[in-house]
């Protein structure tokens, strides 16, 4: 029986800066000793996407509704799965390839629900939250368009 | 009763607009009846709307559908499918 609803942290930043994710696991754990496993993603920028190299992706979003749609991802999770801390930080602005775009990372007494927590995580961030990326591409700039694949994988969690 | 209403994205790239203003009355007082008007008095908004392809929009910072209710005063935002992560 899983037990939801136990979250004591949850950190949702939207930012320009770069971040550590070894000081943002930290944050996360912080005095929550019930804490036995902690799972993290992080998404960063390829150097070719659908055939063309990328010189910088831009990343814009919708401030105010950002933050508010991240926090209601953690809540949504919160009410599913047992997790004790949950963590989104999402750069903005412009990025180039290998760097960081975005960390999610989830804590639980045991790692199965770490991890569930932290996929279904991604895949809401992919379909909800408002953020768009442009890439730079030798041909010129182009808005990446939303994927599929992305629309199914949020799909398996409602079935 | 001033709608606000923030295009993002392609959407905001395409018309040159990122925000506006709508005071007229529209019917029905939905998303939909919102998107209409919009083609109406701003053809640049109609003419991008073909580019874009599936649009989604927001009502209070909240996603929304054609059939929400666009309340008085809203803050209402149309952008293409979001591509962050």
């Amino acid at each position: 029986m899983v037990k939801t609803g136990q979250l004591r942290r949850s950190l949702v930043k939207v930012q320009e800066d770069d971040f550590d994710v070894s000081q943002c696991l930290q944050e996360l754990r912080e005095g929550i000793p019930q804490i036995g496993a902690v799972a993290a993603f992080v998404g960063t920028v390829r150097d070719l996407n659908e055939g063309s190299s990328i010189h910088t992706m831009t990343l814009e979003h919708y401030p105010g509704m950002t933050e508010k749609s991240l926090e209601n991802i953690v809540a949504v999770a919160n009410g599913r799965f047992e997790i004790l801390s949950a963590m989104i930080i999402h750069r903005v602005g412009p990025l180039k390839p290998e760097d960081q775009i975005v960390l999610a990372a989830c804590t639980s007494p045991h790692r199965q629900q770490a991890f569930l927590a932290c996929e279904f995580i991604m895949d809401y961030l992919k379909t909800e939250a408002p953020f768009w990326k442009k890439e730079q591409t030798p041909d010129g700039g182009r808005w990446v368009s939303a994927r599929d694949s992305d629309d199914s994988a949020k799909a398996r969690w409602e079935s | 009763m001033t709608i606000h209403v923030r295009l993002f994205a392609s959407l905001r790239e395409r018309t040159g607009i990122d925000h506006l203003q709508v005071s007229e009355a529209f019917e029905p007082a939905t998303v939909a009846g919102l998107k209409a008007h919009l083609c109406v008095i701003n053809p640049m908004f109609a003419e991008a709307l073909k580019d874009v392809g599936r649009l989604r929009a927001a009502v209070n910072h909240d996603m929304a559908e054609d059939d929400t209710i666009v309340p008085p005063a809203a803050e209402v935002a149309f952008f293409p499918p979001v591509t962050g992560g």
